[in-house]
């Protein structure tokens, strides 16, 4: 566990994270959710945690983003708040 | 103490995750942005299981290394391994989280269908004046 790398991800996964709940337009909002989850299985793979970040990498990030998609484009895409 | 503070940094950024997931959750109107929060809340409490796994003085991912046949009978050094116990905990926490996004995601077409609009607020007030 490299605690420079560590850093740096964790820092990245807490500006997508208020990122992905601060921004108006839906369809952004998800992918930067989908950016957010591939940060937090860089972190795992970091600290040693590997099947648990290629299950993120496919069923988190991949599966999750095609759902939110499909939701929102059934849906309306803007948000008020 | 800073010491023990600042070297636990792992479990503080996992709370202020919780606690980004926690107000989207309760301070968003929007039912599409509630539900973002819910899943950044529930990573943030797999980030923290998978932090109490690892181990520090080159601890590496638990795969048996060198000849397990041979020395079966020898005991294993447990120290050199990290926990896998969180990880797999957490496999199935990771499952179960996209099950209930699915579920949330159909609901949340359904009340799009029935009341046209996705604000919390504004579903209430039409039901407030419907009298359903």
């Amino acid at each position: 566990m490299i605690w420079q790398l560590d850093l740096i991800l964790c820092i990245f996964v807490i500006i997508c994270a208020i990122a992905a709940i601060t921004i108006k337009d839906l369809l952004a909002a998800v992918i930067i959710l989908g950016a957010y989850s591939f940060f937090m299985c860089l972190l795992w793979t970091e600290m040693g945690a590997v099947d648990v970040a290629f299950t993120e990498a496919s069923v988190g990030a991949g599966v999750g983003t095609v759902l939110f998609i499909a939701a929102v484009s059934k849906t309306k895409r803007r948000s008020k708040d | 103490m800073l010491d023990y503070v600042i070297g636990k940094y792992n479990f503080w950024i996992y709370a202020v995750l919780m606690m980004i997931g926690l107000y989207a959750m309760m301070g968003k109107k929007n039912l599409v942005k509630k539900l973002i929060g819910m899943n950044i809340f529930q990573s943030a409490i797999i980030l923290f299981y998978i932090s109490t796994g690892v181990k520090t003085g080159g601890a590496t991912v638990p795969i048996l290394m060198g000849h397990a046949q041979e020395h079966g009978h020898q005991a294993i050094d447990v120290a050199g391994y990290l926990n896998p116990l969180p990880h797999v905990l957490m496999l199935t926490a990771i499952v179960v989280s996209i099950a209930t996004t699915g579920v949330a995601l159909a609901i949340i077409i359904l009340i799009y269908r029935r009341y046209n609009t996705l604000e919390e607020n504004e579903i209430l007030k039409i039901r407030k004046d419907t009298g359903v």
